[in-house]
């Protein structure tokens, strides 16, 4: 096992510790620890199976850890529920997507923005002065910060069912953005992509990263080793439940041990060439 | 404003702009959703400090600025900048690809190169060591460029910002520069992409440019009060036509999509009065319409067979320029309130007056369609030498085989040969760095056009094809391939066709099918699929694309039907060569590359083996090995 390098505390922004997971006798995650630093672009891999998506599923508190703590910000967050850590600056997409189809690409990214708002109610179905203005200073971050950024402005008014898959998926990805989170949980963003769509997206989640106004956190899920060795700062490898290694990418491609237990097995190395 | 040999485009561009300050808009830009106007005095400065930064980076009369760019107000307002500091304009196609963007950065000796975003700036980082000529790039859209430090590369912003510094020494510069231009000089330097040869650059005069939209508007009269989109790209002469040349003399507003995707969208909502495009975009607006045709309940395409059924036959009485029976008028009206209406609205087409189409052959099908909306459509001829148009259709004499009358001011002769030749004031100045093009093109004063045809006896002119793409068929008749193909065209299954047959026994066809079209029929048909090659040769496609082309044989003489035909595994790209970037085909090309399905087409054969490598888009390769099928027409 190899240690992450050392971290300065401050800088942390989420951390696991120890952190066990079970379904029943199937042990999903045993006693894994992950720090995550402001800023930085961290990518779990491992084999189908490994538990990635349970662990996604523990930060964002779909799940309750058996064993373990979780914290955000310095703070212990296990007990708090999904849409809590929401209001604390998280947010996430899935692997699968889980847009509302019925709703217009506006209405969904909207909807990512409710943490947001503070008027009531009542003000909201009178929509004066305040809840007015609230509403325009709104839209206009939708407009000018995510469609522009994400290049939807085609598709703003369609509805989301409608839409291909890729397009879909960015649109999830807005509805995350819509949130200002600090930290972003991208499960497996890429899959079922062309190779036009996974150099958009992969610019998008750089642009995120990077760009001034935004400057988001990102865990990364993936299985395209290709664009995790080229965006990320750090590769976390999982392999049935153990953490095998968290380091930089070049030294993850070159340990042995990962080597063996995912990249190795070529098929599941493939990367779209 | 009179048009003497003394003025410039900035001439007039300062004139109209001191007129209309702040009162008028001149340009409109969508964006994050909403439309956002642009004054005349917000135009004007932008041009003013972006102009004088360009002095102050070293421009000297007569250097060339190359841009290129989707449509938007930086990209117009580089072009004015660049004449209005001397410079002359090279627009280059949004698509171009890197061989092209070096073809053209060097041949025109280009010194600065406007580029919108990441994307043009690294085109131009990959050619910047090869064009020694070129000395700075020019952005102005910021996003992704974070990382960039070249220090050739500066901000549009940047350059605006050394105007305004050089104007706070020399307050009265910019008006002195403008003020030395005369009309007789080099504003835009245009590359003709040529359906034989490699891009030849013609030299347009400011007296060239405006003379044309004089003349133009002569015909048919803009109003101030106007509105126009610009989506097509500015390196094609005919959207400078209506933005430089027609825009800037009448000064109505200009408006710019959000994106190049939601171009179609952005029309709707303006609604412009005026519109020229080439024939592809309204057969794209056939094909929506019978797309939508296609997928509506039962009552709604009776209401339309009906209303269009109508609108055909009101339209041939005006063909024939008969007087429509009151009947016939009356049912013309109802049409007109319960379908034709709705149907123009949402093609954006509700306001418009005069729609021009040019650039290519357009289908009397198409022409037809138009119509029998309502749409005053009219053909144009013309072409990048003669600074946009010289022969167009006058209201309520529209033919649709022929393109019309010669505008004022033109004339417009054919030589013993059959050659169409041309005189007026907007003849160009000569080819760049060709004089032996320019001889061959400019004859004592006449421009030759290489094109071939005649004048009926109404005075129209009609224009067969480029005097190459004439056939011979094998009873000795002339015919042009361009007639059927755009036939083949209206067919919303079909997207492109070449039709074969010079000196030849019989004709056919290689047809590349629409794959959003023909993929949804074959879902409708649970035909499986997955991807255009495989589709293309589903017996059941090529049963759909027979019948098509039995429908585009008909009312053909027996010599001139498409006999044979193939399905093509790819659709014809202008990234592959096999089209002009106006989407002309360039057959002699396709000729040689296709050189087996050629001969399998002249032989017995029912297949023809097929071994290659295509490139995609995003630079990928992958190899072909197919059969294609070969196909006899039936009758």
């Amino acid at each position: 096992m190899v240690a992450a390098d050392e971290i300065k505390e401050g800088d942390v922004l989420l951390e696991l510790e120890d952190v066990h997971m079970t379904f029943g006798k199937v042990q999903a995650l045993i006693g894994v620890n992950l720090k995550i630093r402001k800023g930085e672009i961290h990518s779990v891999i491992g084999p189908n199976g490994a538990g990635k998506t349970v662990m996604m599923n523990c930060i964002n508190g779909l799940y309750q850890p058996q064993q373990g703590n979780i914290h955000f910000k310095n703070q212990r967050i296990n007990h708090l529920k999904p849409y809590e850590r929401a209001d604390l600056g998280m947010a996430r997409t899935f692997q699968k997507v889980e847009v509302f189809g019925g709703l217009t690409v506006l209405d969904n990214i909207r909807l990512g923005r409710h943490v947001h708002f503070r008027s009531g109610i009542l003000s909201g179905a009178a929509y004066l002065g305040k809840t007015k203005r609230e509403e325009i200073e709104h839209r206009t971050f939708i407009e000018e910060q995510i469609i522009d950024l994400l290049e939807i402005q085609h598709i703003r008014s369609k509805p989301v069912g409608m839409l291909p898959y890729g397009l879909q998926k960015r649109v999830e990805l807005g509805r995350a953005l819509a949130l200002e989170p600090e930290l972003l949980i991208l499960d497996e963003p890429l899959a079922g992509l062309n190779l036009e769509e996974v150099e958009d997206m992969a610019r998008f989640i750089l642009d995120v990263n990077q760009e001034m106004h935004w400057r988001v956190t990102c865990l990364l899920v993936e299985h395209d080793m290709g664009v995790v060795m080229d965006l990320s700062d750090r590769v976390f490898v999982l392999n049935f439940g153990y953490m095998i290694m968290d380091g930089k990418p070049e030294d993850v491609q070159n340990n042995p041990e990962v080597i063996k237990a995912y990249l190795g097995e070529e098929d599941l190395y493939a990367t779209r060439a | 404003m009179e048009i003497t040999k003394d003025l410039t485009i900035p001439k007039l561009f300062y004139e109209k702009a001191r007129s209309y300050g702040d009162d008028r808009v001149a340009m409109r830009e969508k964006q994050f959703g909403i439309w956002r106007p642009i004054t005349w005095k917000r135009y004007f400065d932008e041009v003013k400090y972006l102009s004088l930064g360009l002095v102050s980076l070293g421009l000297e009369d007569g250097d060339k600025i190359a841009m290129i760019g989707d449509n938007r107000p930086e990209g117009l307002w580089a072009e004015m900048a660049a004449l209005c500091s001397r410079g002359v304009g090279v627009w280059l196609f949004q698509d171009c690809l890197i061989d092209e963007v070096k073809y053209i950065v060097d041949h025109s000796d280009t010194k600065f190169l406007f580029g919108e975003g990441q994307e043009e700036v690294d085109k131009a980082i990959s050619i910047f060591h090869e064009c020694p000529k070129l000395q700075k790039v020019i952005w102005d859209d910021p996003k992704g460029m974070r990382n960039y430090d070249q220090d050739f590369l500066i901000s549009l912003k940047e350059v605006q910002q050394r105007g305004r510094e050089l104007e706070a020494q020399q307050p009265d510069l910019f008006e002195k520069i403008v003020r030395k231009g005369h009309g007789d000089e080099v504003a835009l330097l245009f590359y003709t992409s040529g359906t034989t040869s490699a891009p030849k650059g013609a030299l347009l005069s400011h007296n060239n440019m405006l003379m044309m939209g004089k003349h133009l508007m002569e015909v048919d009269p803009c109003r101030e009060s106007d509105d126009y989109v610009s989506y097509l790209p500015f390196a094609w002469i005919g959207e400078q036509m209506m933005s430089i040349s027609c825009g800037l003399q009448i000064g109505y507003t200009i408006n710019f999509p959000e994106e190049p995707e939601t171009a179609q969208e952005n029309i709707r909502e303006i609604g412009p009065h005026v519109m020229f495009a080439p024939p592809r975009m309204y057969e794209q607006m056939t094909r929506s319409v019978q797309v939508k045709y296609l997928d509506a309940t039962w009552l709604k395409r009776k209401f339309y067979e009906i209303a269009h059924n109508i609108g055909y036959r009101v339209a041939d009485y005006r063909f024939k320029k008969k007087p429509i029976p009151p009947f016939w008028n009356l049912l013309h009206k109802l049409s007109l309130l319960t379908v034709q209406k709705k149907l123009k609205d949402h093609l954006g087409l509700s306001r418009v007056r005069h729609a021009y189409t040019g650039g290519a052959a357009m289908g009397p099908d198409h022409f037809r369609f138009f119509h029998a909306l309502g749409v005053n459509l009219k053909q144009i001829y013309g072409q990048t030498e003669v600074a946009g148009i010289s022969v167009v259709h006058r209201d309520g004499d529209i033919k649709f085989d022929t393109v019309g009358h010669p505008i004022p001011g033109t004339e417009v002769r054919i030589t013993d040969e059959g050659e169409i030749i041309t005189r007026s004031p907007s003849v160009f100045l000569g080819y760049y760095k060709n004089p032996e093009a320019t001889e061959k093109a400019l004859r004592d004063g006449w421009l030759h056009s290489d094109d071939k045809g005649f004048v009926d006896d109404d005075g129209h002119l009609v224009v067969f094809d480029r005097t190459k793409d004439v056939f011979t068929l094998r009873d000795g008749k002339p015919f042009s391939p361009q007639y059927l193909e755009t036939r083949l065209k209206f067919s919303p299954y079909i997207k492109d066709s070449w039709v074969i047959g010079d000196r030849r026994d019989y004709v056919t066809a290689v047809m590349c099918i629409d794959y959003a079209v023909v993929g949804k029929w074959a879902d409708e048909k649970k035909i499986n699929y997955t991807s255009y090659h495989e589709l293309s040769q589903q017996a059941e496609v090529y049963d759909l694309v027979e019948r098509q082309i039995r429908q585009a044989n008909k009312d053909l003489p027996e010599s001139a039907r498409i006999a044979r035909f193939t399905n093509l595994y790819k659709e014809l790209d202008p990234d592959d060569d096999e089209l002009t970037r106006t989407r002309k085909l360039r057959r002699s090309f396709v000729e040689k590359r296709y050189e087996d399905i050629v001969n399998a087409l002249y032989s017995d054969a029912e297949m023809v083996h097929i071994d290659t490598t295509i490139k995609y888009e995003d630079g990928r390769q992958s190899d072909i090995k197919t059969d294609l099928t070969i196909r006899q027409t039936g009758d």
